[in-house]
């Protein structure tokens, strides 16, 4: 379903991924893992063609979008949604018009369906009667749960989450965990999920990959994750680093 | 210490010359979005937005231009016995310069300002990113509507200037100066032209045209965080002010030759 061929991306130089090679099979759910900066959330963004990779190819079904025209892009886009990591819903819409825009935008249903559809997708994300609030009216937690919505309002093949459960709360995060397992299950989308939660990761993934600094560095399904024997795997899913060593002080306690 | 000074120098001029080109590119996105329909609500909600709330400023800065004109003119005029004139030389002064220029500066401090500071927002927080992964591109949902409102609302802004700058010089030569009121207005049905108007409203479909374009190109370029909006926002206004006096000197030699 997406296909990252020898991917490079540099920055003013700086090398941000190096040669990733990544395959999304159909309705599967791949975490990618690491650490901040490590470039996940720049590998979800070539993936959706929000940028272009320095060489390499992403493939999206059967079609290179790497060096697409907008226009062609476009197309591609309405195959797929994308949950913002600050949820990005348009501050000037409500709850409901938020949900609406891509149907409002590409499609020619009437105002009641239009309706009927907010209302149900609303509905999966728990958040049924919100309509009419202001997105500065919610929590951080709802506003990930109305992005989600707004990217599934569409019915898209494929849902990309940029760290859905960052600045949550451990039970929202969960329950932002129970929605993209039902999502995938619901509508059978292909997900990818960038996280740094490892919970989170071995909760929802068939698959997990690890990005580290800027290199896939494992990609493995989650006992293979969990019983990797690369250092840098264990290290983050552990959540520990190198020991410090540590002077030796002698205390005369006599 | 000479090269050091050179390339700070051409550096300076790359980065002048790289904003004129970027602004050239967006201004033909605008023209290539044109091929769409453009959303008329959303134009309307922008005329309102930036144009009708922009009319009480604009309002209160033409009036007070209005008067002074007149009380700095008044005394010399009638020491001339050139009264007959003042009405004339005001409504002039005002419909092919003043207010085509003040309500320009205006709306480039508080709809330019505007612009940019909303666009630059949703920039920041990745809104203008969900508008492209949703398939919709900001040029043709955010930037066509401004520049469009704004052309169709400064030439309306500046006809009120008008009048209203008008009246502030009539309130004087009247209750100041004690020119009577039917000399003054004969004395602008007398010297004013149509094209003394229409001249003022070709610029200032000009001045909206570019007031949003700049707002619209500083909103899609600002630097990230909160910072990087108040810089944008301010680089704007200055722009846009900058660019409004400029082309205004060109434009008065091709109108008025």
């Amino acid at each position: 379903m997406i296909h990252l061929k020898n991917v490079n991306k540099e920055f003013n130089g700086r090398i941000i991924l190096h040669n990733i090679n990544l395959n999304v099979e159909k309705g599967e759910t791949l975490a990618i893992i690491g650490a901040s900066g490590s470039g996940k959330s720049t590998l979800l963004r070539l993936m959706i063609g929000l940028l272009q990779p320095t060489s390499g190819e992403v493939w999206i079904k059967d079609t290179e979008i790497s060096q697409l025209p907008e226009i062609d892009l476009d197309k591609i886009r309405l195959n797929m949604g994308m949950v913002f990591q600050y949820s990005a819903l348009f501050d000037s819409m409500t709850v409901g018009d938020n949900v609406a825009f891509g149907l409002k935008e590409h499609t020619k249903f009437t105002s009641e369906k239009i309706q009927q559809v907010v209302q149900e997708k609303l509905k999966l994300v728990e958040l049924e009667g919100f309509e009419a609030m202001m997105p500065n009216e919610l929590s951080g937690g709802m506003k990930k749960r109305i992005s989600l919505a707004r990217a599934i309002a569409f019915e898209p093949e494929i849902v990309l989450y940029d760290e859905p459960s960052s600045g949550l709360d451990p039970i929202m995060a969960a329950k932002i965990d129970e929605l993209i397992v039902n999502t995938q299950q619901v509508l059978g989308v292909t997900s990818v999920v960038v996280t740094h939660d490892m919970n989170s990761a071995f909760h929802i993934a068939d698959r997990i990959a690890m990005v580290y600094d800027g290199e896939l560095i494992a990609i493995d399904d989650v006992d293979g994750i969990k019983n990797s024997q690369d250092l840098r795997v264990r290290e983050f899913i552990h959540g520990t680093i190198k020991p410090i060593k540590r002077r030796q002080t002698h205390v005369d306690r006599s | 210490m000479l090269m050091h000074y050179l390339e700070k120098v051409g550096s300076r001029v790359i980065n002048v010359m790289e904003g004129f080109g970027a602004v050239i590119i967006l201004i033909g996105q605008i023209f290539y979005q044109l091929k769409h329909v453009p959303r008329g609500k959303h134009v309307l909600r922008q005329m309102a937005s930036l144009g009708v709330d922009t009319l009480p400023i604009v309002a209160l800065t033409m009036l007070f231009t209005g008067m002074v004109i007149t009380l700095q003119t008044a005394n010399e005029f009638i020491r001339y016995g050139a009264q007959s004139t003042i009405g004339g030389i005001v409504a002039i002064g005002v419909a092919r310069e003043l207010g085509p220029v003040l309500t320009g500066v205006v709306a480039a401090g508080r709809v330019g300002a505007a612009i940019t500071a909303e666009i630059s927002t949703m920039k920041v927080t990745e809104q203008i990113d969900a508008l492209k992964v949703m398939a919709t591109n900001p040029i043709g949902y955010l930037v066509v509507p401004r520049v469009i409102a704004c052309m169709l609302m400064l030439p309306l802004l500046v006809i009120c200037g008008d009048v209203i700058g008008t009246f502030g010089g009539w309130i004087i030569s009247t209750y100041y100066a004690n020119i009577s009121s039917a000399m003054y207005i004969q004395s602008i049905t007398t010297f004013t032209v149509v094209h003394d108007i229409t001249g003022g409203l070709i610029k200032s479909v000009f001045f909206g045209a570019a007031i949003a374009v700049i707002g619209c190109y500083y909103g899609l370029n600002a630097p990230n965080g909160a910072e990087g909006v108040g810089k944008a926002t301010t680089q704007s206004v200055v722009g846009a002010i900058i660019v409004i006096f400029i082309s205004n000197c060109f434009m008065s030699l091709i109108l008025y030759r």
